[in-house]
Order: C-alpha cells, then structure tokens, then sequence
C-alpha cells in the first residue's frame, strides 16, 4: 500500500507532529516501505484461526468497586507548566 | 380530505416527519472510576479525585473496575439486551485539553450490550416500543472551565475516567414527546436498577440527539447531532428547534449539512460547533493495555436472578392487581418510591380511593412544596389512616381534605386531628333532623318553590345544612332525610 503526500500530511496533523512541507515526499515513501513490509503477512492463511489477543493465558483482571487513591492533586499537577488553585490552566479553547 | 397525521410537521412543501435517534450518556453508579481507584462523588475540590492513571502519567495501566461490569450487565439486562459473552476495549483518538491521554477508552466494534428494547408511556396510555441499538462502557473526559479567566481555560479531572454507559437508539422516535418520554423511562428504568442516579442536574445523565426530517415515505434525510443537552425539556426544546430549523433551510432551497450542534438553553436554539476538520476520524484500535472482556452464562444469571421489579412489570401488576387506570399506574411507578408509598397506602384498603389521594393530594402537594417523596412531611401509614376514617364514615372526603392540609403541615395521625377539631362526621339523625327542620323553617319561601316543581332547590337544601353542620354532616344520609322531608 502506498501512502501520499496528502495521507502523509494529514497522519501528522491527526497525531499533532508538525511536519514540514519538504519532509512530506521522503515520508510518504519511508511509510509506504513500512506498510508494504508489514503486508507480507497478509500471504499467511489465517481462515479460521481465531485473533490472537495476547500470549499469556489469562483473563481481563478486575478490580474491586473501593477508593484507594486520590487526594494526590500536587503530584497530578505536579509537571503541569501552569495552574492556579488546583486547576489547569491551559490557552482557552473557544466553543 | 384527508387527516393531518399530530406527529408531522405541516411545511410549505407538505408534510414533514421527523427522524429521531438519542444517545444517552449515563454515569455508572459506583464508588470507584472505571480504570482507577479515585473517588467518583460529584463536587469534590478540583483535582483531588484524579489517580495517576486518571492523569495519564507514563507507564500508568488501567485495571477494570468489576462493580461497573456488573452495572453495563444489570442495565442489559433491565433493557432486555442481549449481553455479550465477550466485547472489546478500543481507543478513541482525539486531542482535548480535558483529555489527558489523547484517547478515551471506549467501546466501538464489540460492545458488551447489544440489541434492546424500552417501550414508552405516551399520555394516552398507549405503549410504543423503541429499539435499543446498543450499550457500551466508556470513561468520562475532565470538565473544562472557560468563563474563569479571559484567556485560559481551567481543567478539573475529577470526572476523568468515571464510568459512563453510552445507550444508543435507532432512530425510531418521531417527535420531541416521545424523546422526551424516552429519556424519562429510560431513567426511571436505570433508577429502579441503581445502575445511574439519573441526577441530570449533575450530569449524570446526558443526552445527544440526532435529529433529521424527510417528507413521509422518502428515504432519511442529512441529520445533525446536538451535544450534552442535560434535561429533559432542553431534548425536547433542542429537537424541536432543530426540526424546524432544517425544514426552514430545506423549504428555502438549501442543504442540510452533516454537522454537530450545541443546544443554548437561554435562547432555545440550536447553533453549530466550531468546526473541527479530521473531527470524526477518531481512529479506533483494540487498546493494547486491556484484554478482551469475557463474561460466563453463570455470571450473567446471577446478576439476572438480582433484578428488582422494573416499571413495566410494576406498572401491569398495579393495573391488574389493584384495578387501577393505565396512567395512574404509569403515574404511580415512574419512581420505585412513589410505588412503595403507594403500595404501603393501599395495603388492605381501597385501591383506587388510595391511588387518588397519593396521586391527586399527595404528589400534587409535594411538587407545590419541591419536596421528592421520600420527604413527605405525610407517613405512608398516617395517609393510609386518613384513608380509612374516609372508608369507614368517620369524615367525608371534603372534611379529609381539610385534616390532610392538616397532616402535610405538621405530619400528625388524622384520627388525633379529627378528635381535636372535632371534624367527625355527623351521621346522627337526630342531630341531622334539628339542622333540617331549621333550615326548612328558615327557608318556607324556598319550599313552597320546590314544591310547586322547581327541583333544582334541593342542591340548596342540602348546602344549608352542611353549612348548619360545618361541613360535618354525612353528605348521603343528608340527601336521603332531606329528600323524605320534602317529599312529606
């Protein structure tokens, strides 16, 4: 599969990388080589074969419906570059 | 000529129908979120019931909260849905700033509730059932602050990573009644299974309406969805509007776009969001972090064999066993509360005076009052005391309605209120007999009227004599006396 400069430049803004103008022709042949790599595998035949969800033999693990965390609002706020009274505060996001 | 059909909208160009789907977003009742052991209880201070895994640190892993599996299964269940033995955890990609790990954990191409049913209560009596498509869990995103600062927007995560149990209809409903209807049933349904609180107020119950319009038979029109509207009149009034709005842009020549609205509750209208290019491409994938959820027949069953009596049920037992109308039933299970109450009332006595005095007297004195029923100033017990003395002669129901003002005043027993006003009925024909022959003494004009043919009198008569007994008398032991009186 092969991808174009204009799948390329809209990957990029799906993910929030600014990507330059210039880059996007290398980029689209470096994924498209990856995608085509990776699309050996559809010359397996996997009729009937169920979808492997993970190699260990185990079950979703749940957990008990109790409060065992919180009150942690310094450590959540901790890396944030600016707060004010416990909040974040980021550039206003207009709606 | 033929009949104009009430759920179709008359245009310039004919007819319209409205097309209707809603999907609810229903706050799991639970003490914990679903991936993390932060607190769930609305209105703590901001970012305190936030856990790391909650704020998306690095190297965080979500573990499953069992209780809120149990709830998505109950209310299934309680939506006669097909539960799936096994569903999938998916990533939704999107970037907010309320939105710490740039996806929500979501459901999408295996949910773990599958086709249901909720059948409506329409004014009439009638049912009409509406197709569930599909439940899924999903976590909640932070709350989002723009009216604090001009230039900032402050985010609160305490409703980060909540459960949610997102209810998908197919568009089967026709007019704002019915959707409000639905959302009404559907939150009495949650609130009977203490899956939801149903607290709109708070937000635990949203809804989304895709709206869209059509001549009748054609095929469906462009819809728009309009977001977060969070009680019931606003659905009503947002899809109303819309309706409109679209057959007004339709009737003008234009296009519908495919778009998402925002309802404003101050003005009644509805107008688009700012448009966000690539905002629908949220790239689902199975999240990596979670395994498949498999549920067993046994576990499913257990949960099955837990449910209470839901509203239909209820609803169809009041009809049958106490006789009841289909819209006093309606009326009296659309919160399990009011049925309790009701039943406490009517235990022993007569059904219908019972479901009278709860939904005429009580309800109608209780949203005077903005008081819910389990704050009733008036005891199941004393109401139905008060029911009693009616049932047995002791007072008529005039008088009963003057020592229920009494009793909502100061929840006291009726039979101490009628002693001490001395209210009892007066059925002693002795003491009847003296206030008849007063007022026929003081009314000989008024007698020699009737008897000369003007029937019409004897209701004046026997206001007289209530009046001469204040009220006390007994209304048909009066009638038959006066009646013998007159005719002598």
């Amino acid at each position: 599969m092969a991808l174009d400069k204009a799948a390329v430049r809209k990957i990029a803004r799906l993910a929030r990388i600014r990507v330059a103008e210039e880059e996007l022709d290398g980029l689209a042949v470096e994924l498209s080589n990856i995608l085509t790599f990776v699309e050996q595998l559809g010359e397996v035949d996997t009729a009937g074969v169920e979808p492997m969800t993970s190699v260990v033999a185990m079950t979703l693990p749940r957990r008990a419906d109790a409060v065992t965390d919180g009150n942690t609002a310094d450590k959540v706020l901790v890396n944030a570059p600016e707060g004010t009274g416990n909040f974040f505060a980021v550039p206003k996001v207009v709606e | 000529m033929t009949t104009h059909a009430p759920h179709l909208i008359r245009g310039e160009s004919g007819d319209w129908e409205v097309v209707i789907g809603l999907e609810v977003h229903a706050q799991v009742t639970s003490q914990a979120k679903l991936f993390s052991g932060a607190a769930t209880a609305f209105g703590a201070e901001p970012n305190t019931q936030v856990s790391l895994v909650d704020a998306a640190m690095p190297g965080m892993l979500p573990v499953i909260n069992g209780h809120c599996i149990e709830q998505a299964i109950k209310t299934g269940l309680g939506l006669k849905a097909q539960i799936n033995r096994r569903s999938v955890f998916d990533r939704k990609n999107y970037f907010y700033a309320d939105l710490p790990a740039g996806y929500q954990i979501s459901q999408y191409l295996q949910p773990i509730v599958g086709k249901g049913e909720i059948v409506l209560d329409l004014p009439d009596g009638r049912g009409r059932t509406i197709a569930i498509t599909r439940l899924h869990l999903e976590m909640d995103a932070g709350k989002s602050l723009h009216d604090q600062h001009p230039s900032q927007t402050y985010i609160d995560l305490n409703r980060a990573g909540v459960a949610l149990m997102e209810i998908v209809s197919e568009p089967d409903l026709r007019t704002a009644e019915e959707a409000g209807a639905y959302v009404r049933k559907l939150r009495s349904i949650l609130r009977y299974l203490g899956t939801c609180d149903g607290n709109m107020e708070e937000g635990s119950l949203r809804c989304d309406c895709n709206v869209s319009v059509r001549h009748p038979g054609e095929k469906l029109g462009t819809r728009t969805e309009t977001k977060n509207v969070n009680s019931v009149r606003f659905v009503m009034a947002a899809i109303e509007h819309e309706a409109r709005r679209q057959i007004g842009v339709l009737e003008s020549g234009g296009t519908i776009q495919q778009e998402t609205r925002l309802f404003d509750p101050a003005t009644g209208t509805t107008r688009p969001m700012r448009s966000k290019e690539h905002a629908h491409d949220y790239r689902y994938f199975p999240d990596p972090d979670l395994l498949p959820l498999e549920l067993s027949e046994a576990e499913i069953e257990r949960i099955r064999a837990s449910l209470p009596e839901l509203p239909d049920d209820k609803k169809k037992r009041f009809i049958e066993g106490y006789k009841l109308s289909a819209q006093d039933a309606g009326v009296l299970v659309a919160e399990q509360a009011a049925a309790n109450f009701f039943e406490a009332v009517a235990a022993g006595r007569d059904a219908k005076l019972a479901a009278n005095w709860v939904i005429n007297e009580l309800f109608g004195r209780l949203n005077a009052a903005g008081k819910p029923i389990d704050a009733s100033p008036v005891a199941a017990e004393r109401l139905g005391a008060l029911v009693d003395l009616i049932q047995d002669g002791t007072i008529s129901g005039r008088i009963a309605k003057d020592v229920f003002e009494t009793m909502f005043e100061t929840g006291r027993d009726p039979a101490a209120i009628v002693e001490e006003k001395g209210l009892r009925q007066v059925s002693d024909t002795g003491a009847l007999d003296a206030a008849i022959a007063e007022v026929l003494a003081g009314n000989a004009d008024k007698v020699a009227e009737f008897k000369s043919g003007k029937d019409k009198l004897f209701g004046f008569f026997v206001g007289q004599v209530m009046k001469k007994t204040g009220g006390k008398a007994n209304p048909g032991l009066v009638n038959d006396m006066l009646r013998k009186k007159l005719s002598s």
